[in-house]
């Protein structure tokens, strides 16, 4: 049977690209594009006179202007960068991926080693539980954290006395960030291990090796690229984390501001320029994340893919 | 259980003997027991399920049990006003209209990915996940400043009189942004597995294209696409960062659920937030619980 029985015309698939394509510029590609160009107004302004000089041959005028419009953009976003509170926003989100990330990746490696290399009854019921955080709203999320420690929670008065303060502060940022975080390194490490069995732990096992050899030694090279890139995840949403954070959160510029509330803080001052410069390290972050995803893909076939 | 000496380097011969006869205690113990030999399944189950109680089922427990107090008709009154009602009309509606209209969208998408060569395929693939990877509030500046009255896209609509942001379009916008990859991704490997053969004996029995797609193809990936959509829509009700600066957050018409939460948050009505986080939580609970039946119906079916 030949191949042309089972794949549309040449026109068809002409026009079924060109429509995933369009639909992607308009959804995807104009977002982030746009992210940049208002972070750097000037550039989009030299880049509009390049082109036009292009357009009427005139090279060496056009590279004059793209190169003097990026150099007028780069004052204006270094300084809403280098802002005070934009710097102290900085920190707190660095500071917050430092605790979530780490404690999601323990927790992931321990759930993954004991969801896949031992039967027990319930094990469904504790990967869908695992898999919770993701369909809570990240409004919610935040709100539990306020029901519990809060004032009027459950813990609240106990920590009043102890001048204690967890939510409206710090603390709060990263449970909440926990939380929403909590499932992106075991969910890529569950059905990455499940597919690679129990067979080279129990080899290892059986010639000697203990618990902890076998999981450095046999197990976590197996399985290093999709830990990898859970962990990339699971950074991404942390550093970006607005919704949960935000319920959470003091709204105290300089303290208790992660960068997502920082760009929400300056874009309703409609201080655009600062915002989206802001905007653009989380921006530049995703892509980042998306870059090493691709290429841990090119070169590893899917192990290391996104399963969601 | 197999157990593979070849993979141990520097194996000498005794260790080998010594290992299969404790694979063979291990077998034997394995068809009375099913203990496995793997150590550490107290310690990491245990730190597992202490990890999860700790920061998701304690503090989740806290919104069931302030329900639970508040009696019934303080809790009605909370969760069902006339203006969260119509939040929730917002949410549910939008977060609907955007997951249909990512199930046409993404199947062509993952319809292109799989089955087509082009230039640049790689990098669109790649583009595809960056919803997930970008954070919610910088998606919502940036679509916000891109479909505004002013923006690359909006002044194009308002000339043909659309207007995009501050209206339930500008929800829909941003929950068709949010949602795309679920549909995507839950296609893509369905679509790659089907195999040709079935095409091939749909043809050879004279169906053309479009009759193969509707009659062999579609219902092969229906519940990938279910799945993709029950996955989107309970993403999208939850949704807040990229919407809120789209949405307009007009009362009654562009106010969604999880900032009617944050609304009663700032005016310190604890219990009013928590009646509606209820109310939402019942409903991802109940997605999450038919995207669980969908996958047992599918694999059944397939079986």
């Amino acid at each position: 049977m030949s191949a042309a029985a089972i794949t549309e015309s040449g026109v068809a698939r002409r026009i079924l690209i060109g429509a995933a394509l369009l639909f992607l510029l308009f959804f995807l590609l104009l977002p982030l594009l746009s992210v940049f160009a208002q972070a750097l107004p000037a550039a989009q302004a030299g880049m509009a006179r390049a082109t036009a000089s292009f357009g009427l041959g005139d090279v060496g005028t056009a590279i004059g202007q793209l190169a003097a419009g990026f150099r007028e953009s780069l004052g204006p976003y270094l300084a809403a960068i280098e802002n005070s509170d934009a710097k102290a926003a900085i920190h707190l989100t660095l500071l917050t991926a430092a605790i979530s990330v780490p404690l999601n990746l323990v927790f992931g490696l321990a759930a993954a080693w004991a969801i896949t290399k031992f039967d027990f009854p319930g094990k469904g019921i504790l990967i869908t539980l695992i898999d919770l955080p993701l369909s809570v709203s990240p409004v919610v999320a935040g709100l539990i954290y306020i029901l519990m420690f809060g004032a009027n929670g459950w813990i609240g008065p106990w920590l009043m006395e102890h001048d204690l303060q967890i939510v409206f502060a710090v603390p709060g940022i990263v449970l909440a960030t926990t939380f929403v975080t909590f499932p992106f390194v075991a969910r890529e490490l569950i059905p990455l291990m499940t597919e690679q069995g129990r067979d080279d732990e129990e080899a290892a096992v059986s010639l000697g090796a203990n618990g902890w050899q076998t999981f450095w030694h046999v197990t976590l090279p197996n399985v290093r690229w999709g830990l990898l890139y859970g962990v990339l995840l699971c950074n991404a949403r942390a550093m970006g984390e607005f919704g949960a954070v935000s319920v959470v959160s003091g709204h105290i510029r300089g303290e208790t501001n992660t960068m997502p509330l920082e760009v929400e803080i300056l874009y309703n001052e409609y201080n655009f320029l600062a915002a989206f410069a802001v905007a653009s390290l989380l921006a530049g972050l995703a892509l980042v994340t998306l870059v090493i995803k691709s290429l841990l893909e090119w070169h590893y076939g899917h192990e290391g893919g996104a399963h969601r | 259980m197999r157990t593979e000496l070849a993979l141990a380097p520097n194996v000498t011969e005794s260790s080998v003997r010594q290992a299969r006869s404790m694979a063979s205690i291990v077998k034997h113990r394995a068809r009375t027991r099913y203990r496995s030999i793997i150590p550490g399944f107290g310690p990491t189950l245990g730190f597992a399920l202490f990890y999860l109680s700790l920061i998701v089922l304690l503090p989740l427990s806290t919104v069931f049990v302030k329900s639970a107090g508040m009696g019934f008709e303080a809790f009605a009154r909370a969760a069902f006003s006339p203006r969260t009602l119509d939040a929730y009309k917002v949410s549910f509606g939008s977060a609907a209209a955007a997951a249909a209209v990512n199930m046409v969208a993404g199947l062509l998408v993952a319809w292109v990915l799989v089955r087509y060569r082009f230039p640049g395929k790689q990098l669109v693939s790649a583009m595809v996940d960056l919803p997930f990877a970008l954070p919610t509030a910088v998606a919502g500046i940036a679509l916000t400043a891109i479909y505004a009255d002013t923006g690359w896209v909006g002044h194009w609509l308002a000339q043909i009189g659309i207007k995009a942001a501050y209206t339930p379009l500008g929800i829909v916008i941003a929950l068709i942004f949010i949602g795309l990859p679920f549909i995507v991704r839950s296609v893509e490997p369905v679509l790659a597995d089907l195999g040709a053969d079935v095409e091939e004996a749909a043809a050879s029995l004279g169906a053309g294209r479009l009759t193969t797609f509707r009659r062999v193809i579609l219902p092969a990936i229906a519940p990938a696409l279910m799945t993709g959509f029950a996955l989107a829509f309970a993403r999208g009700i939850g949704e807040y960062g990229s919407v809120i600066f789209i949405a307009g957050n007009m009362p009654f018409s562009t106010e969604i659920a999880p900032l009617r939460i944050v609304q009663q948050l700032e005016q310190f009505d604890y219990a009013g937030a928590t009646a509606i986080a209820m109310v939402m939580l019942v409903v991802s609970f109940g997605m999450l619980l038919l995207i669980n039946a969908i996958q047992i119906w599918s694999r059944r079916r397939m079986a």
